[in-house]
C-alpha cells in the first residue's frame, strides 16, 4: 500500500500541449504513470505522445474516468483550471505551476469549501514537485529513478529538498513509499498535517521525513497531531535557520513575519513531540538509518 | 514589491482614504517651495525609504518654517538611513516628501495581512497608533484586535462596526472609521498587496480622520495584471544584484558572506546556507535560477553573483527536476569561455541527464572543482575559501 497513488491511477495532464506539458507528459509515460488524456482548451480531438487531448476536464473525466489531475499551466491561468479541476470530479489534483497569486489561491481554496469533505478534491501545490509512489506512478516533475521504492514517507515544502532526501536515502540503501510535495507558496492545498494524517494509517510507511522551512504555521500544526496521535517515528530538517528575518528567500511562502516562523523554533517545537531533528540537511538518510536501528 | 509612502498614501486616496496634502521634492529648495504651496504653518518633512522604523532613525523632521524645510531636506537627501530593518548598510534617500502637519487628536493602527493560518485577509487593529506592530505584539499583545475576511463576500461593515468599539471610537464618528477600512480593505483586495498598514490613523479634534503614515507591499507573482503598480518599482531601493537578477527574472538574495551560491529551489537554497553557516562561513548571496533554465540562464545567473565584489569562492549547487544538467553545464562552460574565472569554482549536479552534464564539464577542460553531494559541496567550497584566505594572509 502506499498513499494518494496507485499503479492504475488514471491521470489528466492539464496544460499537455504547452512545452513544459508535452516534456513532463513524455517522463510520466517513461516512468509508467497512466497517463489517459490531456487538456488544452483549442486542442481536443489531437493528441500528445500519443495521449488524447480535450478542451475541457470535464469533457476529459466523461471519456476517460481519471481521477487524478496534474496542473502544468502558466500562473496566470492556474486558479481557474484548478477550480475546474474541482467542479470536473477530479479527487486530487497536483499543481506544480510556481507563481500563482496568493489571492487567487485564497478564492480556489473558497471555492473548494463548496463540496462537502467527502466530496472535496484534495489539491497539493501549487509551486510543488508533485507525489511519487516509487514502482508504482510519478505524478509530477522529479527525477523518477532518484526514489527506491521502500518504507519510508517524505513530505517536503521545497521541491528540491525533497530530491535531496530520496536519494540520500538510496545511498543508504533505503526507499520511499509515497514522497509528497505540499509546495512552497504561502497558500497551499494541503499542509503537512494532511498527509502525517495519511500516512497514520499507511502500513507500508515505517518513518516519515519532513523537511519543513521558515515561515507560516505548517511545522506547528505538525508537531501537535505528533504530540497527540501519530506514532510513527519522524526525522525533520527545518530550512532557512542561517535566514535573516523579513526577507522572501525565493518560495513565496519561505519569509519569517513572527516569531514562531523561524527555523530554530520550528525544530525546537517538533524535537519537543519526539521528532529526530537534523541541523545539517546532508545527514538526512544517514539519520533515517541511526533512526531504524535504534527501534529494532 | 514594496513602494514608497507617497505611492502608497497616493493609492490609498484613491480608494477614499483621507491624507494630508503633501507634495514629493528633490532638492532643498523645491521642498521649500512645496511647503509654501501647501501651505500652513507647521510641516513634516519625510525621508522616502522602502523600510518601516524610519522616525526612530530621524527619517522624519518637523518643521516650523519654510527655511526649516528647506535645512531639513538637505540634511536628509543623500544621506543613509539605517532602520532597524534594512541590514547595516541601510538605505539611501533620494526624494523627501514634505507633508502639512495634523494636530492629532487620537492614533490609532490599522493593518491588512495576508493571513497564513486561516488563509484569508486578516485586518489588525490597536488603539496603541504610532508604535511599531512589531513592538504592539511583544508588549502589548491584549490590545491587538483581529478580523478575518470571508473572501466569497469581502468585508463587511459589521466587522468594522466590531472593531471601531473595540477600539473605543465615537459612535458619531463610526460611518468615517466604516468608509476608511472599508476603503484600506478595497484597495488590498483590488491591488493584490499583502500588506497594507496604517500607522499611525489619526482622528483630529474635528473628528476627522488621516491615514498619516501608509505603507504597502505587493503580491511580486500578481504585478503581471496591475502594470500601474510594477511602475512604481524603485530600483535605487534595491540591492543592485537583485535588481539585475530580477530584471533577467531570476531571484536574488544578498548576504555578507564570501560564498556565491548559484542554486535550483529555493529549499535547496537555503539548506545550502545553512550548511555553509554550520561550516563557520558565511554565503554572499544565493540566486535561484528556478525551473527549466536554460544554459543562457545558467551563464547570465554566473555573471550576476560574480558581480559582488565578496565573492570568493563559487558555488553551483543544483539537483535537476524540472532543469536539465545537461543545459546547466553548457550554461557555466558558456560563462567561465566567455569571462574566465578567477576565483575557485566548486560545481555539485544531480538528478536529470546527470551523466550529460558531468561529461560537458570534463571535456570543457575548464578548473572546475566537482563534487557529487550537497556535503561535498559545501565542504568543498569552504576549503577553497579558506586556501584562499590562507595564501592571502602569507
Amino acid at each position: 500500500m502506499s498513499i494518494l497513488l496507485e499503479k492504475d491511477t488514471a491521470v489528466l495532464i492539464i496544460g499537455i500541449s504547452g512545452r513544459v506539458g508535452e516534456f513532463h507528459c513524455q517522463r510520466m509515460l517513461d516512468y509508467g504513470t497512466r497517463v489517459v488524456g490531456g487538456v488544452a482548451p483549442g486542442a481536443g480531438g489531437r493528441s500528445v505522445h500519443g495521449v488524447p487531448v480535450f478542451n475541457t476536464q470535464k469533457e476529459a473525466v466523461q471519456a476517460t474516468g481519471a481521477c487524478t489531475s496534474i496542473v502544468i499551466v502558466p500562473p496566470p491561468f492556474a486558479a481557474d483550471v484548478i477550480m475546474e479541476s474541482a467542479d470536473a470530479g477530479i479527487r486530487l489534483c497536483i499543481a506544480i505551476t510556481d507563481g500563482i497569486p496568493a489571492q487567487d489561491m485564497i478564492r480556489v481554496k473558497r471555492y473548494m469549501m463548496r463540496y462537502r469533505e467527502a466530496q472535496r478534491m484534495r489539491l497539493f501545490g501549487p509551486n510543488c514537485a508533485g507525489v511519487i509512489c516509487p514502482g508504482k506512478s510519478l505524478v509530477g516533475i522529479m527525477p523518477g529513478d532518484i526514489y527506491e521504492a521502500g518504507n519510508i514517507g517524505i513530505i517536503s515544502r521545497s521541491g528540491t529538498l525533497g530530491y535531496e532526501a530520496a536519494s540520500q536515502l538510496k545511498e543508504v540503501g533505503l526507499g520511499v513509499s509515497t514522497s509528497v510535495g505540499v509546495g512552497g507558496d504561502a497558500i497551499t492545498g494541503s499542509t503537512f498535517l494532511d498527509v502525517l494524517t495519511l500516512f497514520a494509517d499507511d502500513t507500508d510507511t515505517e518513518l516519515v521525513v519532513m523537511i519543513g522551512e521558515i515561515g507560516g504555521p505548517q511545522e506547528a500544526e505538525a508537531a501537535e497531531f505528533i504530540r497527540h496521535e501519530f506514532t510513527k517515528p519522524v526525522v525533520a530538517y527545518v530550512a532557512g535557520s542561517a535566514a535573516p528575518e523579513g526577507r522572501t528567500l525565493g518560495h513565496a511562502g519561505a519569509i519569517i513575519t513572527a516569531f514562531g516562523e523561524r527555523a530554530d523554533v520550528k525544530a525546537g517545537l517538533l524535537k519537543e513531540v519526539g521528532a529526530v531533528i537534523t541541523q545539517d540537511p546532508a545527514s538526512l538518510g544517514t539519520t533515517v538509518l541511526d533512526v531504524l536501528s535504534r527501534n529494532k | 514589491m514594496d513602494i514608497h509612502e507617497y505611492q502608497a498614501k497616493e493609492l490609498l486616496s484613491g480608494f477614499g482614504l483621507r491624507v494630508p496634502k503633501g507634495a514629493l521634492a528633490y532638492s532643498p529648495e523645491q521642498a521649500a517651495y512645496r511647503a509654501r504651496e501647501i501651505g500652513g504653518e507647521r510641516w513634516v518633512v519625510k525621508a522616502q525609504v522602502h523600510s518601516g522604523g524610519r522616525g526612530k532613525a530621524g527619517g522624519v523632521i518637523v518643521c516650523d518654517s519654510e527655511n526649516a524645510v528647506y535645512e531639513a531636506t538637505d540634511k536628509l537627501l543623500g544621506s543613509r538611513l539605517v532602520p532597524s530593518r534594512t541590514g547595516k548598510w541601510g538605505k539611501i534617500v533620494y526624494r523627501v516628501y514634505v507633508e502639512e502637519f495634523i494636530p492629532i487628536d487620537r492614533e490609532l493602527y490599522i493593518g491588512l495581512v495576508l493571513d497564513r493560518k486561516s488563509e484569508r485577509i486578516m485586518v489588525v487593529a490597536s488603539a496603541q497608533g504610532g508604535v511599531e506592530i512589531d513592538e504592539i505584539s511583544t508588549s502589548r499583545p491584549d490590545t491587538l484586535i483581529r478580523s478575518i475576511v470571508e473572501p466569497a463576500v469581502g468585508m463587511q461593515p459589521f466587522q468594522v462596526r466590531e472593531l471601531a468599539f473595540k477600539l473605543g471610537i465615537d459612535a458619531t464618528h463610526l460611518r468615517e472609521y466604516t468608509d476608511f477600512i472599508l476603503g484600506a480593505y478595497r484597495a488590498f483586495e483590488e491591488l493584490d498587496a499583502t500588506m497594507v498598514e496604517i500607522n499611525p490613523l489619526v482622528e483630529t479634534d474635528a473628528g476627522k480622520l488621516y491615514a498619516i503614515d501608509s505603507k504597502m507591499t505587493f503580491d511580486d507573482n500578481a504585478l503581471f495584471r496591475h502594470p500601474e503598480i510594477a511602475e512604481l518599482r524603485d530600483k535605487s531601493q534595491e540591492h543592485p544584484q537583485q535588481s539585475r537578477a530580477a530584471d533577467r527574472g531570476l531571484s536574488y538574495v544578498g548576504f555578507e558572506g564570501e560564498i556565491g551560491c548559484v542554486v535550483n529551489g529555493a529549499g535547496l537554497g537555503m539548506a545550502t546556507l545553512d550548511m555553509i553557516e554550520i561550516a563557520g562561513e558565511q554565503a554572499a548571496n544565493f540566486l535561484d535560477i528556478g525551473g527549466g533554465a536554460s544554459a543562457e540562464r545558467v551563464a547570465k545567473a554566473i555573471r550576476i553573483v560574480r558581480l559582488d565584489e565578496n565573492v570568493k569562492v563559487l558555488l553551483v549547487n543544483v539537483f535537476a527536476g524540472i532543469n536539465r544538467c545537461d543545459w546547466i553545464a553548457q550554461g557555466i562552460v558558456q560563462a567561465l569561455e566567455q569571462d574566465p574565472i578567477d576565483i575557485p569554482i566548486v560545481v555539485r549536479l544531480a538528478g536529470n541527464n546527470v551523466e550529460q552534464g558531468r561529461k560537458i564539464l570534463s571535456l570543457s577542460g575548464l578548473p572546475i572543482i566537482r563534487a557529487n553531494t550537497l556535503a561535498e559541496a559545501v565542504e568543498r567550497s569552504v576549503r577553497a575559501l579558506n586556501a584562499k584566505t590562507d595564501t592571502a594572509q602569507k
